[in-house]
């Protein structure tokens, strides 16, 4: 047995860089690739492309990044463990083996696809079969929205990972894994971990949350002292250095930028968290406030004492169903008055808006600049004047003493509801106001609104003996 | 003594539908307690009163010095629903560490809190 087994986080979502799958297998020795495509919006993307064209449907990024490590792969034995397969892991799957064909390595590529999250098609069936798929947020049942359900997975655990590792495959591509398992299987594979090794499990699983977005974990997005963060235009990616007592060891390539430190790592495992100490998986329920932390060297943080309980045995499911359209629109209002002139024109089109009788379900200004991310925390008006001259509250602000003028302010403004026309009317009403509202206006360059269907996300829970996965291997 | 958060802390928040979470974490080992003791479910809710539709909860991570906040309807419906820029809760984080603190000047000392925090 290995006593060390390096595996390598190179994309945290779908629209990652394009460049650290290759610097990953390049930059240094690693055993795995990992790569995680799938974010709950993710999935509904994905099966809008497929209900375009049924070819489609999975991470179209991955062929691309597959192309740029098959070297790594076939020459040096580095295996790739990938969500990216998303509503449809057997498209995904011919199309890498096409891109091997085309590279001339075909037989030296052994794909597993792992499948069976895919519920769509049996939605009806667990429904009448007395699985409500009642929404784990409102209580609802599934039959509510059962005429606009889209797509439905189930968040699958390590098992058929494990299954494809260990019949041979150097390429797994999964549909609705969790991110986690990705990391987690190939150490269950190496290390021999088993089905109720609650604490090895758990350690998995937090390696798995640590290095699944990313550089998040590594510098990226770190507030921690983030102007004293190195390089970050050459950021390294995470890899997790694992033992096989559950141990592991966070680290990058040498010579990359970023940072691997205390706060970075502590910044991403409570990234998303809900109960701690309940990280429900469908392997383990990992203890977080069981993890140790400790700086074994310079970017190189060791992990260790985690625990873990016996798993639930239920999936949860990811739903995704059509909820009507939504449209944002904005202009940029220039000193002077730049707020007040934003405020008076959002109050000009929603007059026009009513006059148009058109009705949504929700209406939502904000003001990029003044108030858009913090609202009143920001201080009244952002710490803004919204007139030249005139005293404000002085409430905290950001950005001076509250008798700050903004440069610029961009009015925000979006609309949500069922009713396709009204959104489209909406979308027609901010171009106008560049020639017939305040003045100083500009940043319409990029046209009229795009109307967009909304994909909501419906999250249930379902037994886990309804849920069969199954691998297959594609020599 | 007044003590801003984002002096003693930092933090990172995400998303699970409408709610957002926010881990806050203490700049120095010393400073957990000063946290835990101050940032509760009633002073959290406060500071974002009229911003949440549901309610707050509060989990401690003394391991990592850091606690976690989870604020539902916090998202305007959350994920695609929402019509917000910050649709999934990516800077509640610092809407956090906005809050200012009020610490009895001799606990202040005893965890050796930074005496000239910046005035909020």
């Amino acid at each position: 047995m290995k006593q060390t087994v390096r595996v390598a986080g190179g994309q945290g979502f779908w629209g990652d860089s394009l460049d650290a799958p290759r610097a990953q297998v390049e930059g240094g020795q690693v055993d795995y690739l990992m790569l995680d495509y799938l974010a709950e919006v993710t999935m509904s993307i994905l099966q809008k492309q497929k209900e375009r064209d049924p070819s489609m449907g999975y991470a179209r990024d991955f062929i691309g990044a597959m192309d740029s490590v098959l070297t790594a792969v076939t020459e040096r034995g580095v295996r790739v463990i990938a969500n990216a397969g998303g509503v449809n892991p057997p498209s995904c799957a011919a199309a890498v083996r096409e891109l091997a064909t085309s590279r001339g390595v075909r037989d030296k590529l052994r794909i597993a696809v792992v499948t069976g999250d895919d519920l769509l098609g049996r939605l009806d069936e667990l429904i009448d079969s007395g699985h409500p798929l009642a929404n784990m947020e409102t209580g609802e049942p599934l039959s509510a929205i059962r005429d606009r359900v889209l797509s439905a997975n189930a968040y699958i655990g390590s098992a058929p990972i494990v299954d494809g590792l260990a019949r041979g495959a150097n390429v797994v591509i999964t549909g609705r894994s969790t991110d986690t398992a990705l990391t987690m299987a190939p150490l269950r594979h190496e290390f021999g971990w088993g089905a109720t090794d609650w604490n090895l499990l758990a350690a998995g699983i937090v390696a798995g949350h640590i290095i699944e977005c990313g550089a998040q974990c590594s510098g990226g997005n770190c507030l921690h002292d983030w102007r004293n963060i190195p390089d970050l235009a050459n950021v390294g990616y995470p890899i997790a250095e694992a033992s096989p007592d559950g141990s592991f060891v966070i680290t990058k390539h040498p010579g990359t930028g970023g940072i691997v430190s205390v706060p970075s790592v502590t910044e991403q495992l409570v990234y998303e968290m809900g109960d701690p100490q309940e990280y429900i998986t469908p392997d383990v329920i990992a203890d977080f406030t069981t993890i140790r932390l400790a700086q074994e060297g310079p970017n190189r943080v060791r992990v260790h004492g985690i625990e873990g309980r016996p798993a639930t045995d239920k999936l949860k499911v990811s739903i995704a169903y059509k909820s009507g359209f939504k449209a944002v629109g904005t202009l940029v209002y220039a000193w002077p008055d730049a707020l007040e002139k934003a405020q008076v024109a959002d109050r000009i089109l929603r007059q026009r808006l009513d006059r148009l009788g058109l009705e949504f379900d929700q209406i939502l200004t904000e003001f990029v600049g003044v108030s858009a991310t913090h609202g009143r925390l920001s201080g009244e008006n952002g710490g803004i004047s919204t007139r030249l001259g005139e005293e404000n509250s002085g409430l905290p602000t950001a950005v001076g003493n509250g008798n700050y003028e903004a440069p610029e302010v961009q009015l925000r403004i979006g609309v949500r509801g069922n009713n396709r026309g009204a959104i489209e009317r909406f979308s027609r009403e901010i171009a106008p106001l560049v020639l017939n509202g305040p003045p100083s206006v500009t940043g319409f360059a990029g046209g009229r609104p795009k109307v967009e269907e909304i994909v909501a996300y419906w999250p249930a829970l379902v037994d886990k003996t309804v849920v069969t996965t199954s691998v297959e291997i594609a020599e | 003594m007044k003590i801003r958060l984002l002096d003693i802390a930092h933090a990172r928040s995400g998303d699970k539908g409408d709610t957002a979470n926010v881990g806050v974490i203490a700049l120095d080992p010393r400073w957990y307690e000063v946290l835990a003791r101050h940032l509760t479910v009633e002073s959290v809710e406060r500071h974002f009163s009229g911003m949440l539709t549901g309610r707050v909860q509060r989990f401690e991570l003394p391991n990592l010095m850091a606690l976690n906040f989870l604020l539902h309807g916090a998202l305007d419906g959350g994920g695609t629903l929402s019509l917000k820029t910050d649709a999934q809760g990516k800077v509640y984080s610092t809407a956090l560490l906005r809050m200012v603190i009020d610490v009895p000047d001799s606990d202040a000392a005893a965890a050796g809190l930074p005496r000239e925090a910046e005035a909020p």
